[in-house]
């Protein structure tokens, strides 16, 4: 089988191949089996230097406001991985988030006031599986390369959203979501007598990433996925359903994306609807940062919350160690192509 | 040769178009300054369209999403050259040529950066071209501070962006102009042929020993160059140059691009096509804001009409249609 899963089995093609014994081809291998080692060893680099420079960065406060800041781009970023490692690639989804948050808040203010949270988050996960299924469908129907297909169903979600549902920003959201957004895990105060606090909706990100792990690792569909992006004419001739994979890829998707979008407005203690506007990229960034390639197949969802912090980690910290903040896409942009020039080259080891 | 389908739809549509908007508008859309107006808006992004046809041609995936960002990198980088080099009040020529020039240049290196990250690193064009949007953007803020860089209205970019020869603004003139000659080169050089045969069918033209690395860099570097034109059109018509100028621009080039019958696989596509594409385009925004509907319907207008033409492309529908008319150029097999 040609099915390509460099989580499960590390060093298990390319150590044979290469001269066994010698340090720097068996380095290389564990690196073309682990390519998120390389943006953790940048994390840990980028970290340690920043706290050298400036200690503020290790302070309990900084570190939760890291923490609160990656849950929504890694939400999004383990439905992108989906998505990628099934062969396909998703921009939609910050629309679909969107629509999700300011549809469902519209809802409630305007309908059931006193609808329960839980209620609230299956319903935008419900309403981002349904347009990510519709994603899904017209990737797979029309055949066409479906970063084209998700770019016109960003525009088509977001337009109903601005078009027919409303452009006016929700300042005050029912009180169970702004409670729901400030019920806190833990509690800190630091030495100036500021009290922060870890949110309790901070705990969706870890289980997002064992639900993905799940799915990917230990269901027959996770299967499925990985062998579509992999080969998918080889997948469909042994009997994989291509549109069930796709359909599934894109709808989990799109519900991860619905719940960072009921996390958003509940942390905002606010609906806006043209949030998320531009984050397409920095999370794509993220996952491949993390390790997937953007052919499909590969990518662990360990190597993708590496990708998230990385990311958010660079965006949070040039600012503090004197760089000004304008130089963050140059940074993001460069850490985009030294990545895919380290896969490439991890590639051609691997063909030869 | 098989008739070009595409190509008529194109022309009934905009023809279509500007019919409905005469009557819309009390022959208001059809006044000589209405459709100045709306030519002096195609340039722009026709050129990023064309960009975008061009990687689509070279196939395996190829797409360019710096465009326009590679334009307002370019137009950032050569302002501030120009402006530190020359007064604009005082050496107006000047002042223009050494900006265009440097924004041509900028863009030009640009696409060939590009290219070589596509061709010699075997990088997939999506990931590489996304890449490359955040660094030219990010190198355009840096330059610029994130602030708008005014280049002003010194008389020979004045005109370049606003001006009119023969009742027709000069930049619509110029687009046509490289239309013309992009669609000479591809269909009568052989680096035309070759790179519609390397879309078409990509190891086919390795084994018949095309230079791949040289085509692909060759056509992103004509893409960028598109854009740099692009950038001193957008400066000639805006007085200012900002790093996030037309957000919207990539999906337009694309959405043009796919309404232009361009196949995103490779391998096929019409300059001429993409040009009405851009008009229709045109004529079709210009006419919901005549209609009074808000940018967002706009919005989704373009949304939806990617999603159609894709599925247009997707099930062949155009000749699908033309095989039902009546035509007497199809052979009859049966007498």
């Amino acid at each position: 089988m040609t099915v390509v899963q460099h989580m499960n089995d590390p060093l298990s093609d390319s150590s044979g191949k290469t001269a066994p014994g010698r340090r720097a081809p068996r380095l290389f291998s564990f690196l073309q089996a682990h390519p998120e080692a390389v943006s953790l060893l940048l994390l840990v680099l980028i970290c340690a230097s920043v706290a050298a420079i400036n200690p503020a960065f290790l302070q309990p406060s900084s570190l939760i406001d890291m923490g609160r800041a990656s849950v929504v781009t890694g939400l999004f970023a383990l439905g992108v991985f989906t998505v990628l490692a099934s062969g396909g690639i998703d921009v939609s989804f910050p629309a679909v988030g969107a629509v999700a948050m300011y549809g469902i808040s519209t809802l409630v203010l305007n309908v059931f006031p006193d609808m329960p949270m839980a209620l609230i988050i299956l319903l935008c996960v419900g309403v981002g599986v349904l347009l990510g299924a519709v994603n899904g469908v017209l990737v797979h129907e029309l055949r066409a390369p479906a970063l084209i297909v998700t770019i016109g169903t960003l525009y088509v979600f977001r337009g109903v959203l601005l078009v027919f549902v409303g452009t006016v920003w929700l300042m005050e959201l029912p009180p169970q979501m702004v409670a729901f957004g400030q019920w806190s895990l833990i509690d800190i105060t630091t030495s100036s007598g500021v009290t922060v606090s870890l949110p309790v909706y901070f705990l969706s990100l870890p289980l997002a990433g064992v639900l993905t792990w799940f799915v990917l690792n230990r269901t027959l569909m996770g299967r499925a996925i990985f062998a579509v992006g992999g080969k998918a004419d080889v997948a469909d001739r042994l009997g994989y359903n291509l549109r069930a994979v796709h359909v599934f890829a894109f709808a989990f998707a799109g519900g991860l994306a619905g719940m960072a979008g009921a996390i958003q407005a509940s942390a905002n203690r606010m609906a806006n609807p043209f949030d998320f506007a531009g984050t397409e990229i920095i999370v794509i960034a993220a996952v491949i940062l993390g390790g997937a390639r953007i052919t499909g197949g590969t990518g662990s969802v360990l190597g993708t919350v590496i990708g998230v912090l990385l990311v958010t980690v660079v965006n949070n910290v040039l600012v503090l160690v004197g760089i000004p903040s304008t130089w963050q896409r140059v940074v993001v942009g460069a850490f985009i192509l030294l990545a895919a020039a380290f896969f490439v080259l991890r590639d051609r080891k691997t063909n030869i | 040769m098989r008739r070009d389908a595409n190509l008529l739809v194109l022309c009934v549509l905009s023809v279509v178009l500007l019919a409905l908007g005469g009557l819309v508008s009390d022959g208001a859309f059809l006044s000589p300054f209405n459709l100045q107006s709306m030519a002096t808006q195609v340039p722009e992004i026709g050129l990023l369209a064309i960009g975008v046809m061009l990687a689509m041609c070279a196939g395996n995936g190829g797409i360019d999403l710096s465009g326009i960002a590679n334009a307002n990198m370019s137009g950032v980088a050569a302002g501030i050259v120009a402006i530190s080099l020359f007064d604009a009040t005082e050496a107006p020529a000047l002042f223009t040529l050494t900006f265009a020039l440097g924004c041509m240049i900028v863009g030009l290196l640009a696409g060939i950066l590009n290219g070589i990250i596509i061709s010699r690193f075997n990088i997939t064009p999506i990931l590489a071209t996304l890449g490359t949007q955040m660094l030219f953007t990010g190198v355009a803020v840096v330059l610029s501070d994130g602030r708008s860089l005014t280049i002003g209205a010194p008389d020979p970019l004045y005109a370049l962006g606003n001006g009119v020869v023969f009742g027709l603004p000069i930049s619509f003139l110029i687009f046509v102009a490289i239309g013309i000659a992009l669609a000479a080169v591809l269909r009568l050089t052989p680096y035309g042929m070759r790179l519609m045969l390397t879309g078409a069918n990509p190891k086919a033209a390795v084994y018949s020993g095309f230079r791949g690395v040289r085509i692909i860099t060759t056509t992103y570097a004509i893409s960028g160059l598109l854009a740099g034109i692009a950038g001193i059109i957008i400066a000639a018509r805006n007085v200012n140059v900002k790093w996030d100028y037309g957000t919207s621009y990539l999906l337009v080039a694309i959405l043009i691009a796919v309404m232009a019958g361009v196949r995103p696989q490779g391998g096929h596509g019409r300059v001429v096509n993409v040009i009405l594409a851009a008009v229709v385009l045109q004529l079709l925004s210009s006419l919901l804001n005549f209609i009074g509907l808000s940018n967002f319907v706009r919005d989704l207008a373009w949304g939806i009409l990617l999603l159609c033409f894709l599925a247009v492309a997707r099930f062949d529908l155009i000749n699908q249609i033309a095989a039902f008319a009546p035509s007497r150029r199809l052979p009859r097999a049966a007498e």
